[in-house]
């Protein structure tokens, strides 16, 4: 009850945040102080939005972005849990490696993209390769941490029962990094979902990103803002579904900002 | 000891380079996959001489300056507004957080149609970007002042502007240094991510510009950069971050 009236105590602000955001909007595009072309009344967005949810063209494009983003995910979560997993039980290994990982990580991985064509082929193989790197580092760190963080009683227990290294791996280190895992995938989908769609507005002949261009290229504003919000509204679904998953499976919830 | 770690690592990614090398030598890697490393190296000064990687870094510096300024004007008074205001924080710091955590970066095109082919679409992504982190942070901050002082001020009777002068800014200023850090960081990422997607300014553009002529060892050499460089930005940063928090 009490968690429920604090949602309205704060539902109702909110709702009004929104409108009065959208009334904003509507104003600005109804004054004609900007190109209305270029901030198009509500209306006109979602007529774009109809017309492409309505277009097959959309989800074809989708299913190839879909699928690119698929692959990147696996391989650079794939990677990304391997590596974490070493780095956060060996501080040899850490020591040894663990800088370099946090060096590459927030530099902007799509200056790689170009020497990426050179060695995936300018079709979606690049982009896939694109979205795996930029995956693997929030998955690593995120698995190292929680690797680290696993408590060292329950590694006591498991030593005092003479665990092999395997049974410490399966029965204690997996089901703690549950939530560092959700979390990492989580992080790391939100890097790899911009990787994959930013190379394919800069080289590609298919994908949602390539549509967000040919959009731009023929200044069919509604249709990219479109784009954009199916974008964005995806990104956020997942986000908040995995956010959700994670502080289930017990995990601090850690945010975007560190 | 205590170098034997970061030291063997170096190491091994030394001898990875080599193995490259001579796998790239005897023809199991194509050059045209992966340049010799040897020549990635051997691009440097060639980068440095003609292409004016200085000069660029200098562009890129600013623009992400530019970004973290308008940012921390913008924010620090955001920030503060939504903290006054209990109704506010709940109506807007969803919107704030959400901002975060959006694909920003993806709506350059938009941004290219309402700025143009300019720097100025370049800092206003850069802002954007690095808007949420002062934000919220100078929120932190601020609710994060500890009671006590705060009644003490009210025992000392102190005005509104006194009490901000006084006790809640100075409160805040870590606070606001960590969202500061953050926004600079974002910032350069989205500066360079830009400058490399719409072929303008620093050092996005020379990657963006050696790959256009085929220049790989040149390209590779441009990454080689953008990764210092970021890095040398990221241990300032932080190396102030830790200095300011020594002396707090």
């Amino acid at each position: 009850m009490a968690a429920a009236a604090r949602m309205t105590g704060t539902a109702a602000p909110r709702l009004a945040a929104t409108l009065l955001l959208l009334a904003a909007w509507q104003g600005l595009a109804l004054s004609g102080w900007l190109f209305q072309d270029v901030v198009p009344p509500l209306q006109t967005v979602l007529g774009g939005l109809a017309s492409v949810l309505s277009s097959r063209d959309f989800y074809a494009n989708a299913a190839i972005t879909g699928a690119e983003l698929l692959v990147a995910l696996t391989a650079g979560g794939i990677a990304g849990v391997l590596v974490g997993v070493a780095l956060g039980s060996s501080r040899f290994l850490s020591g040894a490696f663990e800088r370099w990982v946090n060096y590459l990580s927030p530099t902007p991985k799509i200056i790689l993209f170009p020497v990426l064509i050179m060695m995936f082929g300018v079709g979606v193989g690049s982009k896939m390769a694109m979205g795996s790197v930029s995956c693997f580092f929030p998955v690593a760190i995120s698995i190292a941490a929680g690797v680290r963080g696993v408590d060292p009683a329950l590694l006591r227990v498991g030593r005092s029962f003479r665990a092999t290294r395997a049974q410490t791996l399966r029965k204690i280190l997996l089901p703690a990094m549950a939530a560092p895992l959700v979390n990492g995938v989580r992080l790391g989908f939100g890097v790899a979902l911009i990787g994959v769609l930013l190379a394919e507005t800069k080289l590609s002949n298919k994908g949602i990103g390539f549509m967000i261009m040919e959009a731009y290229h023929r200044f069919d504003m509604p249709r990219m803002y479109a784009l954009l919000i199916l974008a964005v509204a995806f990104a956020a679904t997942v986000n908040l579904l995995a956010g959700r998953a994670a502080s289930r499976l017990g995990g601090q919830h850690q945010g975007t900002l560190r | 000891m205590r170098f034997a770690a970061p030291l063997s690592g170096i190491m091994v990614l030394l001898a990875l380079g080599g193995l490259l090398q001579f796998a790239i030598q005897m023809d199991f890697i194509s050059v045209y996959v992966l340049p010799l490393p040897s020549d990635i190296l051997a691009s440097l000064p060639r980068l440095v001489a003609e292409e004016g990687v200085l000069g660029r870094f200098a562009t890129t510096a600013g623009e992400t300056l530019a970004a973290g300024l308008l940012a921390l004007l913008v924010g620090l008074p955001m920030g503060l507004l939504l903290h006054r205001s209990l109704r506010m924080r709940a109506a807007f710091e969803p919107w704030v957080a959400a901002l975060a955590a959006a694909p920003l970066i993806l709506a350059y095109p938009l941004f290219l149609v309402l700025f143009g082919r300019s720097p100025a679409t370049i800092v206003v992504i850069g802002f954007i970007s690095a808007l949420p982190p002062v934000v919220l942070k100078t929120i932190e901050g601020f609710a994060a002042t500890r009671r006590v002082l705060l009644n003490v001020g009210r025992s000392l009777r102190l005005t509104p502007g006194q009490e901000f002068r006084k006790i809640l800014f100075p409160a805040a200023i870590p606070q606001i240094f960590v969202g500061l850090r953050l926004a600079l960081v974002f910032g350069l990422i989205n500066v360079v991510g830009v400058e490399f997607l719409i072929n303008l300014g620093g050092l996005g553009q020379l990657i963006n510009d050696l790959a256009e002529r085929y220049d790989l060892p040149g390209t590779w050499g441009g990454i080689l950069c953008v990764v210092l460089v970021s890095i040398a930005f990221f241990t300032v940063l932080d190396g102030c971050e830790r200095w300011l928090r020594r002396r707090a």
